[in-house]
């Protein structure tokens, strides 16, 4: 009975389905989830394209430079330098809580972040603003990594 | 087991009827019903096939909807003020609308162009013309904006615009009434025939940046032009445009113009008068235009007011144009797939006369003229001619064509589209449309390769379409499903203002390419601030300018005090977010002007004059974040010549008494 039953509906579905317009391109680009989703075995690194980063001592100079700059633009409206929360957390000690993957991956992939990351997600509980997509590369996060780290008093 | 055979059993009772009315459309009327509403539905957060740009009319904007789903997207001015976006309010954005005359906030946008390269769609730009104050509009398909708006000088109104040819190396700018010009134009209206003149502009069109500038101007003898196509294939370097009122009558036209049993169709030979042009021929003669442009970086438009214009006159430089009889009052003037057949539609007339290229070039090989017109030789009627379409119906308008060979006329009077094939001439079907269609549009129907499927009717009638909203109507149109032999009234969908002629463009040549962010580092409009860190006020002579920065959800600076009376305070707003759908809004108390809305990355700038002592608030008008309604602040305006210094920030709270 089962199988009739498909049959059934597979000859509705082909014999009579109209021509229909061909939706080929699912126009705005989703992120593809395959490397995403390998790396939620280990949920500190976080979500997104950024699976090891490595740190150097001493601070890449250039880099803080180009994350200043950044932060200035990007970031200053809702983060402050401080362990003070105005829209979003303080940036204060950020690189002694979190893992730099983490981080690099909150400003690149948000909206997987927010929507599976479930330190994300507390974050967005917190301050009930999700944190807004500033178009940044991995290599600007890594820029303003490398700034975190110096703000947090590394050298 | 028994209720689950039963359900069984009842699930495909409902399958085979299903399948008896899905499969077989013909017959009962329901099945019709159900068929036409499957095919124009498109499900929640599916996309549509087609993006239709249609002309607004007297709202002077373009709309743009969704085919087959008939969905507005997005209303986009252009030659009108729109206050919802702060479109001719915004310092940015009022230069767009100069002109000779000064800043004209209103116009009648009729057709729209959009661009092809070797003859098919291509999604870069759209174009567009002001039928009152003679301009054309270049929208950039990226981000749907009004980019540049050329006017038109020696011009009485443009109507027969902006047609394109074949590799958008041109768009045309026919003058709807002929006018004095030059020097002389102080003079009796009844001197039409001695001193009223037509021209036709040929816009060169940047084949990289879309920039535009006047090619040249021919000079024609006085009458009306109306519509017009470019050739394309055997016909490239060719130009076809409808004239009336060749009576040439300044009064009473609806009498006066309708005298005569033909008027003309006129074959421009454009490559003809660009051989002129390199051999130096052409006389530049002093005009004044306004050439206006948006910097995409700055954010900005400029408007440049331009002083001379290449023209050539065809009675004294031969062989660029000449005149076909056309019965009676031609108004459509569309040129087939092919190229080689040019469909005229004499409004009054009771047949479609449909021209053949190749039968004109040997025309004016043979000079086989019945005699000049205003200097103009005259092709024989007989010797142009394909042939006609027989009783087609009443009043036609415009056509368009498929892509096997059909063409699909309006007829305004008969209220109905009529589908007849271009080389037979045999009239194939007709539908009624509700009521009195005007253009209509097949997806690519003017290109070399139209992609057919639908034919949509512009109605200018709405009556009893939908629920009435007193004497005011919108506007109808009607989506007819083309794809099999007879046509199929899908759906009726309401537009805005009064569209005129409108195209559709396969969404895949469109969407992947749309802007959705300008890039902040990218951003060098004077005033910009990239970045809380460079919000300020800065005060110079009488004139304040307020950097301000909005991101979710507050604005930087939120208390702002030092503004006087007699200040004019300039509020730059920068919009630092970098994510698609995130404009920010921002409106001031009392400002005698519009909001502004600013798109991320964009800085926009609003103009107030405070006119009271006291605190304004000001705040962002575009719902944003759960904290919308606290992205918000107060400017404090002093007494003229009060001494409370320029102070502003976010964030700060002062327990001051009162100062």
């Amino acid at each position: 009975m089962k199988y009739l039953l498909t049959i059934t509906f597979a000859t509705l579905l082909f014999s009579c389905a109209p021509d229909k317009p061909k939706n080929k391109e699912e126009f705005p680009e989703q992120p593809s989830t395959s490397a995403v989703e390998d790396v939620i075995s280990n949920p500190t690194k976080g979500l997104g394209a950024v699976k090891t980063v490595t740190l150097k001592t001493p601070l890449e100079l250039d880099r803080v430079g180009r994350g200043l700059a950044i932060y200035e633009m990007k970031c200053s409206a809702c983060h402050k330098l401080t362990d003070q929360r105005v829209v979003g957390p303080g940036w204060k000690d950020i690189t002694k809580r979190r893992q730099p993957e983490w981080v690099m991956n909150m400003i690149t992939n948000i909206d997987m972040m927010l929507e599976k990351d479930p330190e994300a997600q507390k974050l967005l509980e917190l301050c009930l603003m999700r944190m807004p997509n500033q178009n940044m590369s991995i290599g600007d996060a890594r820029d303003v990594l490398e700034f975190m780290r110096q703000n947090d008093g590394e050298k | 087991m028994k209720t689950v055979m039963k359900s069984v059993v009842l699930l495909l009772g409902v399958a085979s009827a299903f399948m008896f009315y899905g499969c077989k459309p013909k017959g009962p009327q329901s099945a019709i019903v159900g068929d036409a509403a499957s095919k124009v539905y498109v499900a929640p957060g599916k996309y549509d096939e087609f993006y239709n740009i249609v002309s607004g009319g007297f709202n002077g904007q373009m709309g743009i909807y969704g085919i087959p789903s008939g969905r507005l997207f997005k209303i986009l001015p252009v030659f009108s003020v729109f206050p919802e976006s702060g479109y001719g309010y915004s310092e940015e954005t009022k230069p767009m609308l100069n002109t000779s005359h000064g800043f004209v906030p209103w116009d009648d946008l009729h057709h729209i162009a959009l661009s092809v390269t070797k003859g098919e769609h291509d999604g870069r730009w759209a174009f567009g013309n002001a039928n009152n104050t003679p301009r054309v509009a270049r929208i950039n398909l990226k981000t749907f904006k009004t980019e540049e708006i050329l006017e038109l000088p020696n011009s009485g109104g443009n109507h027969s615009s902006p047609f394109i040819t074949e590799n958008s190396e041109y768009i045309v700018a026919g003058t709807r009434f002929s006018v004095p010009v030059g020097d002389k134009r102080d003079v009796p209206i009844s001197t039409y025939k001695e001193n009223f003149k037509g021209t036709i502009s040929f816009i060169k069109i940047d084949p990289i940046t879309g920039r535009m500038n006047i090619g040249f101007q021919l000079k024609t003898p006085g009458v009306n032009f109306d519509l017009s196509r470019a050739g394309k294939g055997p016909s490239h370097g060719w130009f076809f445009f409808s004239c009336y009122n060749t009576e040439q009558a300044y009064t009473l036209l609806e009498v006066n113009a309708t005298q005569k049993d033909k008027d003309f169709i006129m074959a421009v030979n454009w490559k003809k008068a660009e051989e002129y042009i390199a051999q130096g021929k052409g006389e530049k003669v002093k005009a004044k235009y306004a050439h206006n442009l948006l910097d995409e970086s700055t954010h900005m438009a400029t408007s440049e007011m331009m002083t001379e214009v290449l023209q050539l006159d065809p009675t004294i430089l031969k062989d660029i144009i000449y005149f076909i009889p056309c019965p009676k009052s031609p108004h459509g003037c569309d040129t087939d797939p092919t190229g080689e057949f040019i469909v005229a539609s004499g409004k009054l007339a009771a047949i479609i006369p449909v021209f053949s290229f190749t039968k004109i070039q040997a025309a004016i090989a043979a000079k086989d003229f019945e005699g000049e017109f205003a200097g103009i030789p005259v092709i024989k009627y007989e010797s142009a001619l394909h042939g006609e379409v027989k009783k087609p119906g009443l009043g036609p308008l415009h056509t368009e064509f498929d892509e096997k060979g059909n063409a699909y006329t309006s007829f305004f009077v008969s209220s109905e589209i009529v589908k007849w094939n271009v080389k037979s001439l045999e009239v194939l079907d007709r539908v009624p449309t509700y009521y009195s269609i005007g253009h209509l549009c097949v997806p690519g129907g003017p290109t070399s390769k139209p992609h057919g499927k639908y034919v949509i009717a512009y109605n200018k009638i709405t009556k009893d379409r939908y629920l009435p909203t007193g004497p005011e109507l919108t506007q109808s149109a009607q989506l007819y499903d083309i794809s099999g032999d007879k046509m199929q009234l899908l759906l009726d969908f309401p537009t805005t203002g009064e569209p005129h002629y409108a195209e559709a463009i396969p969404a895949s040549l469109i969407a992947p390419n749309s802007t959705k962010i300008f890039k902040i580092e990218e951003n060098n409009h004077p005033y910009v601030a990239k970045g809380e860190k460079e919000a300020k006020v800065v005060r110079k002579g009488n004139e304040v300018h307020v950097y301000m920065t909005a991101i979710r959800s507050h604005l930087v600076p939120d208390n702002i005090e030092g503004i006087k009376l007699g200040d004019v305070v300039y509020f730059h707003v920068t919009n630092l977010e970098q994510d698609w759908d995130v404009p920010h809004g921002f409106a001031v108390k009392g400002a005698a002007n519009a909001e502004i809305l600013i798109m991320p990355g964009e800085t926009q700038t609003l103009k107030w004059i405070p006119d009271e002592v006291g605190v304004s608030p000001f705040y962002c008008t575009d719902f944003c974040s759960a904290l919308h309604q606290e992205m918000q602040g107060y400017a404090r305006v002093s007494p003229a010549g009060s001494n409370v210094p320029i102070k502003f920030g976010t964030g700060v709270v002062e327990e001051t008494g009162s100062k």
